[in-house]
This record gives C-alpha cells, structure tokens and sequence, in this order.
C-alpha cells in the first residue's frame, strides 16, 4: 500500500491551509451559531478560488481537480470546523445537472451555483418518509404545459436562504414505489410555496417546505417523468466524499485540549494531567485516525473511478458514531461547567462543548441513519438478506 | 495512493494463503493447543523462506519491506497460526540490526533457530512472560540500558494460559549483552513498534475470519422458522463489528508503512493501532461467538479460539491502559506545572 498523496494533492493541501488560515475566521465560524449553517462570505470565497466548479468532474465541463485534491480539501475544512454544508450541497447539485439535466437547468443553475451566488436545498424527506425516502408523497401532476405540486418536505436545510430546492415528489401511484417518482428544480420565489423554521437541540435551524398548487414548467424538470431515482442515485454518488462528515470529531478534540490545558481542578491539578482524561483524548485521536483511514481509502477509489457504496456507509458510520461518543465523552471531562451554553459567561472554550453535544445526535441521523447504513454493510459486504 | 495490494503482494499472498491452508488448518490449530506451536509447520515455513524474508539481504535475508511481513502476519491471524513468525521477524531484525555479524544470526535467517522479545520489563534477572518464550531459542531483553540475549536455557516451562500461547519466563542469568545505551534501548522500542503494528495487522485477519466465521453460521441456523442471519439484532452486531475490522485494517497497514518509512509517526501509528486492533478484534470474535448462541461457548465450535486469542495476543504487550498512557505522552500535552 501506498499511503503517500501525489505532489499536487500535497501542494493543494499547503494551499487549503493559508486560505484557511486567511479566511476562516472566529467570526465565520461564530456565525453558523446563530442557526443558519452557511456563511455566504466565506462559501463565495471558496468559489472565487474556484474550488466549487474544480470539485465538478472534468468530464461534466467542471475544474478537473482530482479525486484525491477534493479528499485534500474536505479534510482540510473539516479539521478546521469550517461550514462546508452549503459547498457539498452545491458541488452536488451542478454535478447532477451538468450530467443529466437539461440546457435550461444548465444555463440558469450552474454557473450561479458555482460561483458561490445561489444556494440549493435537499428537498427529499418528508413528515411520513425519512429513511424509506422512496415512499415520498408529495405530488406533481401535469396540467397543460405546466406541473402543479401539493404536498409537504421536512429538514429541507438552508431554503430559508437558498433559491432552488431539488425536489423529489410522486408522479405516478400505479407502479412500485421506486418507479413512480420525478424530480425538480424548483425556485423557491414560486407562489405557493411557504417555509417554517424548524429549530433543534442542536444550535441549527433547519425547515418544513410546503407546497400548494406550486405551478411550474416543465424546463424546471430534472430526468425523465418517473425516473426519479436515477437522479437520486447521481446525487448519492456526487455526494461521496464531497458532503464531509469523516471528520467531525478533531475540531471538539482541539478545543476540548486547550479547555484541559489551562484548566484546574478544585484540587490544583489540571485537567489534561487526569489518566482518565488522556486515555479518552488517545481513544478520541485513534477513532480520528481510523476515520482518516476509511476517508483516504474512499478517496483512493475515487481517484481509480470505483463507484464505492460500502465503503462510504462504513465511514460514515465510524465517524458519525465515535464523535456522538466523544461529545459525551468531552461533556462529562468539562464537569459541570460544560454544560454551560454558547456564550455564556464561564462556558468553556465559549461553549463548544455542549455545543458539539447538541449537534452530534443529528450526524448519525442524516445522511443515512447508522441504521441504514447496518443494513447496508450487512447486506453488501456480509450477503446476508435484505430485511427492508 | 494505492491502497491494495500490487500485483506482486497479491501473488505473495496466494502463496502464503495455500500455505496457511495446509498447514495452519483449524484442526492443526487444535492439536498444538498444549503448545501455541506446530514444529513441522514452522518447518514447512523454514522452507518457504518467511522466517528471514524481513531480513536485510547483506546477512541472507530476503531484504523485503516490513509491508511484506504484513501480508503474512495478516494470514497468520485469519488462519490463528501458532507460529512465532511475528516474535520472530521482529526480534531477528533487532538483532540484525544491533550485531549483525552475530554467530545466530544464519540459523535465525533461515529460522532454524527461533528468535523473540521480552515485551514485559524485566525484573530479578528475569524476563515474565516471553511471547514465544517457551519455544524461542534465543529471547531479546531490554535489562536498564543494556540489551541482552538470553539463549541455551533449559528450564523453561510453559505457561498455560487464555490463548494457548507459547508463554514462558525465561532467565537472563548469564545472558550475553549484545548492545547498550540510549540508541540501543531506542532500536529496542523500536522493534516493540514493529510488534505492535504486526500484531494489530494479525488481529486485523482474526477479526475478519471471526465474523465470517460468525456469518457463516447465520447463513445455515435456523431459529422461529427463518435463518438467524434474517434478524436485524445479528446484522446489525456483524456490521459494527466488521466496521471496526475495516478501520483496524487501514489503520494497522498505515502503522506498518510509517515504520517502513521511518515516519516521525510511526511510533504513534503503530501504538494506535495496536489499541484499536486489539478491541476491534475481540469486538468481532464476541459478537460473532454471541450469535452461535450455546454452540459459540463450546469448545467443538471455533469460534471461542478466535475470541481467546483475540484477547490473549494483544495482552502479551501488558495492560492496554498503560499503553494508552504512553501513547498520550507521545500525542499530549501536559498541564502547567510539568
């Protein structure tokens, strides 16, 4: 095995750290605290390097930065706990149109996605179909020329500031599920459409989209009407290894070790001297390490053009399970003044603590339950039978 | 980046895969339980070339990288071969290393003779628990700043113990120093290292064979009617398990490569996943030995093999807890008043 990166990707990397450095500021970081996790100042920064249409395979017209340059990049802003969701979202979405969309949706999305202007939200869950995200229910009926769409999408994140919403609905009820569903691009300005926040535990804001009578044409299409999964397959494999989520455990690690460090205990001695403390920080790093493995792995196939699903279900299950741990983990070491809220006067670190303890629940919730993602490793690495 | 095996490691590994097929069976395996060693598959391994093949090639060795070794000491833990090759490979390069014109070091080139280390600090002129202890011809100890080699005792007896491990203490009395000082105790831990990341790559077979074994199992028993590997309580058990196996693979095999390469973390990397290899393999084992249900806990079935060495390999080292405060020591800082 060879673990080192080509001399590009290493390069690539030196430069991900002094845009970093240069641009990832407390500020931006603070600003995703106040529930909207997107900070377009830093997002159009990245743009304007060119790193969102470098993400876009060659092939599709995109920037042509590897496989491996892309892995460099994702790793880099995670480490440093930089919003990336709205970055992934985008790189996705103008990969799926440049692939199978048509020239109307080419010409109006991508290059405002790609320049950083334009956000676009996932409209793919709803109030009765989470993970069985087949079984959507909201309707788009043909009227005429156009579609008329009714029906309702939760944790449709960053609508409240995007244009677009990808939307997965019903168009056909005759056929088996997976057959019968069609997707759009629908500008979110279309009358009949109403966004609510929904707030959670953790410090994010996420939204319920609903729609009545949304009327819009058929350029706004995306595939074929009811080869709706076809796009949802395209958007799962653009997703891979662009949406993050190997490394979220290193920025709570960090700042947990400059909490221990300059912090005693009623008894004098500091925090990061208790062997109790330390073997939890090594267990922490070690699962970071593990999660660096599984990543480079999934982008080495990446880079050789393997269509991996496994592996990425692999990781992201370790990652999303350990940082869940590790948040409880650091809470618990913080003792009783970790429990205090972000900004609150003796919070530690300014209250990450108990902010990456809010935040973690969710990580292995989204993306793929680490439910669903067990029985995708069941059934595809072990063969054992589907249960679904 | 290439994170297979190259076409060349592939054939390495088909050669030693037929080897560990038929001389490492599960059968073998039980037969030289009294022992933890099967002579005549060490023999068969002597002709194979594996004993030496880590081994620079200016003392006839094979001159391969350490990666090599891995590939090996990958079947050695899905086969649970009781054979010191990883004892060995360590401890003959430490050796090669520190005297490399030493009268030993042919007969451990070819294996003929059988080299360990002393992974317990030594006290009384006594170094506990040797792995390979009571079949090592020639055992490497760290004495304060000295290192000697103890060979030619007959006392030894073995210890039986959790894994049927070859374990013994063997005396220094008398044992001849072969180096001393601080770059001597370095190449020491160094070859401690190389154990390490050795063994959490073996544990890293044992894990993986653990749940196939487990799997397998699943795929034929029946229980209310259904196979039990139907039962989302089982798949999702042998996912987490084999999760941990993956990760302990890439990390195991990344830890051999920064030694390989003299990398600043290699140390660290090697002690990492040593930690991790270690849990993710008895993880596995037990999970798999649950799902055998009364079957798992009876010596017929193989799995318990799995699931005591998966706990007894890695303890040879000594308490995971002190290993986690060393690692914390190389990765951490301290507070202010140290």
């Amino acid at each position: 095995m060879d673990w080192s990166f080509p001399p590009a990707a290493e390069e690539f990397r030196t430069e991900v750290r002094a845009f970093i450095d240069e641009h990832l500021t407390d500020d931006v970081i603070s600003s995703t605290h106040q529930g909207t996790i997107h900070n377009w100042d830093f997002h159009k920064k990245i743009a304007d390097r060119g790193w969102l249409g470098g993400a876009v395979p060659s092939e599709l017209g995109g920037g042509g930065k590897s496989a491996l340059e892309m892995a460099v990049m994702i790793e880099e802003l995670q480490l440093a706990g930089a919003p990336i969701d709205g970055m992934g979202v985008a790189i996705v979405v103008a990969s799926v149109v440049l692939e199978l969309g048509n020239d109307h949706l080419k010409e109006t999305i991508v290059p405002k996605l790609l320049s950083g202007e334009t956000l676009i939200s996932f409209g793919y869950t709803e109030p009765d179909s989470g993970s069985d995200v087949a079984a959507a229910q909201t309707r788009a009926v043909k009227d005429g020329e156009e579609w008329v769409i009714n029906g309702q999408k939760m944790w449709t994140t960053m609508a409240h500031i995007a244009d677009y919403v990808l939307l997965l609905t019903r168009t056909n009820t005759d056929v088996p599920k997976h057959k019968g569903l069609t997707f759009f691009i629908v500008p979110l300005e279309t009358s009949g459409i109403e966004i609510q926040p929904v707030h959670t535990m953790g410090t994010e804001r996420s939204n319920a989209t609903f729609y009545d009578d949304v009327r819009i044409g058929d350029e706004w299409r995306i595939g074929d009407i009811d080869g709706g999964w076809e796009i949802m397959k395209a958007a799962l494999k653009y997703e891979r290894g662009i949406a993050g989520g190997q490394f979220p455990s290193p920025p709570l690690i960090d700042a947990f070790i400059e909490h221990a460090q300059k912090t005693e205990r009623p008894d004098g001695s500091s925090i990061i001297d208790d062997p109790v403390v330390r073997e939890r920080l090594v267990r922490s790093l070690i699962d970071v390490e593990v999660c660096r493995g599984f990543a480079y792995n999934t982008a080495f196939l990446a880079s050789e053009g393997v269509m991996f699903g496994v592996e990425g279900s692999m990781t992201k299950l370790f990652a999303s399970e350990s940082y869940k741990k590790h948040s409880k983990w650091f809470l618990d070491m913080a003792g009783t003044e970790g429990l205090l809220y972000l900004g609150e006067e003796g919070a530690p670190v300014g209250g990450v603590i108990d902010e990456h303890f809010r935040h973690a629940p969710v990580t292995t919730i989204y993306g793929g339950t680490s439910e669903i993602s067990r029985n995708l490793i069941a059934e595809g690495l072990l063969g054992l039978p589907r249960t679904r | 980046m290439y994170l297979r095996l190259n076409s060349d490691e592939l054939a390495i590994q088909d050669i030693f895969r037929s080897f560990f097929e038929s001389e490492c069976s599960i059968e073998r395996v039980r037969t030289s339980q009294h022992t933890g060693f099967d002579t005549e598959a060490w023999e068969r391994l002597v002709e194979t070339g594996a004993p030496g093949m880590c081994l620079p090639e200016h003392i006839g060795g094979g001159g391969a990288p350490l990666t090599t070794g891995a590939i090996v000491a990958d079947l050695v833990g899905e086969f649970v071969a009781p054979l010191p090759f990883i004892e060995h490979l360590v401890a003959s390069r430490l050796l090669a290393s520190l005297a490399p014109d030493h009268d030993l070091i042919p007969a451990l080139v070819s294996g003929e003779k059988i080299a360990s280390l002393a992974l317990q600090p030594t006290e009384d002129d006594q170094a506990k628990l040797v792995p390979g202890g009571a079949i090592a011809d020639a055992v490497i100890a760290c004495k304060g700043n000295d290192l000697v080699l103890a060979s030619g005792d007959d006392s030894i007896s073995l210890l039986r113990n959790t894994a049927d491990l070859p374990l013994a203490h063997r005396s220094l009395n008398g044992a001849e120093t072969i180096a001393s000082g601080g770059a001597a105790v370095e190449r020491f831990f160094r070859a401690r290292s190389e154990w390490q990341a050795l063994m959490a790559v073996a544990l890293t077979g044992l894990g993986r064979k653990a749940v196939d074994i487990g799997v397998a199992y699943a795929k034929e028993r029946y229980q209310f009617g259904v196979l039990i590997g139907s039962f989302q309580g089982l798949q999702h058990g042998f996912a987490s398990a084999i999760t941990g196996v993956e990760g302990s693979h890439f990390l195991s095999n990344r830890a051999v490569s920064a030694l390989e390469n003299d990398s600043d973390l290699g140390e660290r990397l090697a002690g990492m996943a040593f930690l991790f290899a270690s849990e993710a393999a008895l993880d596995a084992s037990a999970a798999s030995l649950q799902y055998h249900g009364g079957y798992g806990f009876a010596e017929e079935y193989d799995i318990q093999l799995y699931y005591r060495r998966a706990k007894g390999w890695p303890l040879q080292f000594g308490d995971p807890g002190v290993e986690y405060q060393r690692i914390a020591n190389l990765c951490l800082p301290s507070g202010k008043v140290a």
